[in-house]
């Protein structure tokens, strides 16, 4: 117990100081230069600039059909750019063929060879670059060891389930000690129990071996969980990369706001900006609205508020201080999750129907019935 | 089971199975007639596969026809994989229309036409007639046949199985021999049986394109026949009969057994 709690902090230290991003001096190992990939007349991919440094863990997250494989894909040699430069460590990929750049994937489809046994399977790689067949054996039993499949090696894939094949696409990919390994919605196919084990586990390989993965989901939640930074990207363009925290309470567009996790939003008039600290007016309450965060604006400009379900708070009796940041509503219906509660209320003037989290304290959904009036209030 | 299987249904599959097999039965059974009178039994005996043997026309014939089809189904083989593979992968190059309508001319082509053009085509380049002309028009007309065979199972193959190879470091032409070949071979395989067995009862064409010297085991029935149907031509094709179906029979018990192995070991699999 006392060592793992142990292990866990380090590795929240590690990760707390690691941001090379914020580097003007590192140089990154992936940049995708201004990318642009068309098929005929339809862009997939407009205009993308990233960086991505050693040792981290990447997520490229956007609605299925966003370009995000495809991005991947140009990485990996199996698509040319139409336009803009993909570069590996200060290295121009154009025109290096799959099969010589030192990037691996893990597929989709797994797509494990099915006439090769699991053991044959994870060789394949070592077995191309030349590696002694001693060598090559030894690799392999490591690789086995890695994913727990020791006793599976002489399988075939289509004896394994679901959660076993994944992990031989994963020693596969990873046998051949590539740069970076891309890996394109890898627990797709998995149960979400299975899942959520599988996240920390790839969290935890990244970091023993110290390598960089970039991972392509359309699940939030895994993004958020895994990654260093995410990518938000939406119909081909590229709409913010930040650390998950970052996304999560500054989202760059309203976009992203909707896009990772819940949230409500307001349309408000900017009143005043200065210093950090933006006040609104918005129709659904007299309250004047105040809030904290460094955003350009100019008064009078229309301004999207968007508030996190489990910042607010929701009481039945008015708070003391309602001159800022207040809303009064009507409780609509309860829904109720077992850590949490969710109360969707509906704000008057017929405005929003408003969700807010809860947790703890408030009492339980017996002792009232909705509609029924009360002040959800948040600060 | 059986419940569908009324009179309607056993009178239909009674006339079918008549149809298809009284003819051959009663070849094969007159192949063992003493007589030498085709039509009339008089005692069973195999002296007419003795003097098969003997003869060395009919001997010569089927060693001609045997080498031509394997080479040209084989030769087909390759040329219509390599069809197939053009034609599903290169999803739009220059032509490919035109290319695949011209792949699947001779499926519909009468033989005659296809038999006369060859014919036109070895007098124009003033090719020598014979067992090589033979191979080459046999190897014309069998290899849409195999390019349709491959095609159809290359359309259901996951391309991403070439492509996790490649990125392994596998360059492309070793990606087709060690992952692409093993996994349709099956299909090749079959390509392959279809081109040597066109080939092998092959008569219209080989009769255009054939010249002295090489006479197929067709064309030697068929011109024997018409001076009158010896016994000995009954064993010959008695023999025929007899190699294609033990040929068979041992294809559909080794893949049903393949099946089978498949399926134990993915119920095998399934208990964890
Ligand atoms: N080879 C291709 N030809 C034509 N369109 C393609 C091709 N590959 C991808 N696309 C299109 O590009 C878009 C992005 O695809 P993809 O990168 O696979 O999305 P994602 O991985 O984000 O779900 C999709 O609309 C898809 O239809
Ligand atoms: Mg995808």
């Amino acid at each position: 117990m006392a060592t793992e709690k142990a292990r866990t902090q380090t590795i929240g230290a590690v990760r707390r100081s690691f941001a090379p991003w914020t580097d003007p001096a590192a140089t990154p190992l992936i940049r995708f230069d201004n990318v642009v990939k068309r098929f005929g007349e339809f862009t997939a991919v407009d205009h993308v600039s990233i960086d991505i440094y050693e040792r981290e863990f990447f997520a490229l997250l956007g609605p299925s059909g966003c370009g995000k494989t495809t991005l991947m894909r140009m990485l990996a040699g199996f698509e040319e750019p139409t336009e803009g430069r993909v570069l590996l460590a200060g290295q121009d990929l154009a025109g290096v063929p799959p099969y010589r750049r030192p990037v691996n994937m893990m597929f989709q489809s797994y797509a494990l060879f099915p006439h090769m046994s699991v053991a044959e399977n994870i060789a394949f790689g070592p077995k191309q670059l030349g590696m002694p067949k001693g060598e090559i054996a030894g690799r392999v039993a490591e690789m086995l060891k890695l994913v727990k499949l020791e006793k599976f090696a002489q399988r075939k894939p289509h004896q394994l389930s679901g959660g076993q094949r994944q992990r031989v696409a994963l020693a596969r990919s990873l046998a051949t000690r590539p740069k970076v390994l891309l890996l394109d919605e890898p627990l797709g196919a998995l149960d979400k129990k299975l899942r959520e084990e599988t996240q920390f586990e790839l969290m935890d390989l990244q970091m023993d071996l110290g390598m960089t993965f970039l991972i392509v989901t359309h699940d939030q939640e895994e993004a958020m969980t895994v990654a260093d930074r995410i990518a938000v990207m939406n119909n081909g363009v590229l709409v913010q990369v930040a650390p998950p925290s970052t996304i999560y309470e500054a989202p760059a567009t309203r976009y992203v706001a909707d896009f990772i996790g819940d949230v409500n939003m307001l349309e408000c008039k900017v009143e005043s900006c200065a210093n950090g600290d933006v006040h609104l007016a918005s129709s659904v309450t007299p309250a004047p609205i105040e809030i904290a965060q460094s955003v350009e604006a100019n008064p009078g400009d229309t301004a999207w508020l968007a508030i996190r379900p489990e910042k607010m708070r929701i009481s039945l009796d008015a708070p003391a201080d309602m001159t800022r940041n207040c809303f009064t509503g009507e409780i609509w219906d309860i829904g109720y999750l077992g850590d949490l509660s969710i109360y969707h209320v509906e704000l008057p003037c017929g405005t929003p129907i408003s969700r807010a989290w809860w947790s703890g304290r408030f009492p339980g959904k017996t002792r009232f019935s909705s509609p029924s009036r009360r002040a959800p209030a948040w600060s | 089971m059986n419940k569908n299987l009324s009179w309607f249904n056993v009178t239909s599959l009674a006339l079918g199975f008549a149809f298809l097999y009284i003819p051959i039965l009663l070849l094969v059974i007159y192949s063992f007639n003493a007589s030498r009178l085709v039509t009339v039994w008089a005692g069973f005996s195999f002296q007419w596969y003795v003097s098969l043997f003997q003869n060395e026309q009919l001997i010569d014939a089927a060693w001609v026809t045997l080498r031509v089809a394997f080479i040209s189904s084989l030769v087909a083989t390759v040329l219509g994989t390599m069809a197939a593979l053009a034609l599903t992968r290169y999803g739009r190059f220059f032509g490919r229309t035109l290319f695949s309508g011209m792949t699947y001319a001779p499926l519909v082509m009468p033989e005659v036409i296809t038999g006369l053009s060859l014919l036109l085509l070895f007098v124009a380049v003033g090719f020598e007639r014979g067992f090589w002309t033979i191979t080459l028009a046999h190897i014309t007309f069998t290899l849409c046949f195999v390019a349709v065979v491959v095609q159809s199972r290359l359309v259901t193959f996951d391309r991403s199985l070439e492509e996790a190879a490649l990125d392994l470091g596998c360059p492309p032409f070793k990606t087709f021999f060690t992952i692409t070949l093993p996994l349709i071979l099956p299909a090749v395989l079959s390509g392959f049986m279809l081109a040597f067995t066109l080939s092998l009862d092959d008569l219209v064409i080989a009769s255009f394109t054939t010249g002295p010297g090489a006479t197929t085991l067709p064309m030697r029935i068929y011109s024997q026949v018409r001076l009158g149907v010896t016994p000995e031509i009954n064993a010959a094709c008695s023999i025929l009969i007899g190699v294609v179906t033990v040929a068979v029979i041992i294809a559909s018990i080794a893949t049903k057994r393949a099946e089978k192995l498949r399926a134990s070991e993915e119920r095998a699999a399934a208990r964890g």
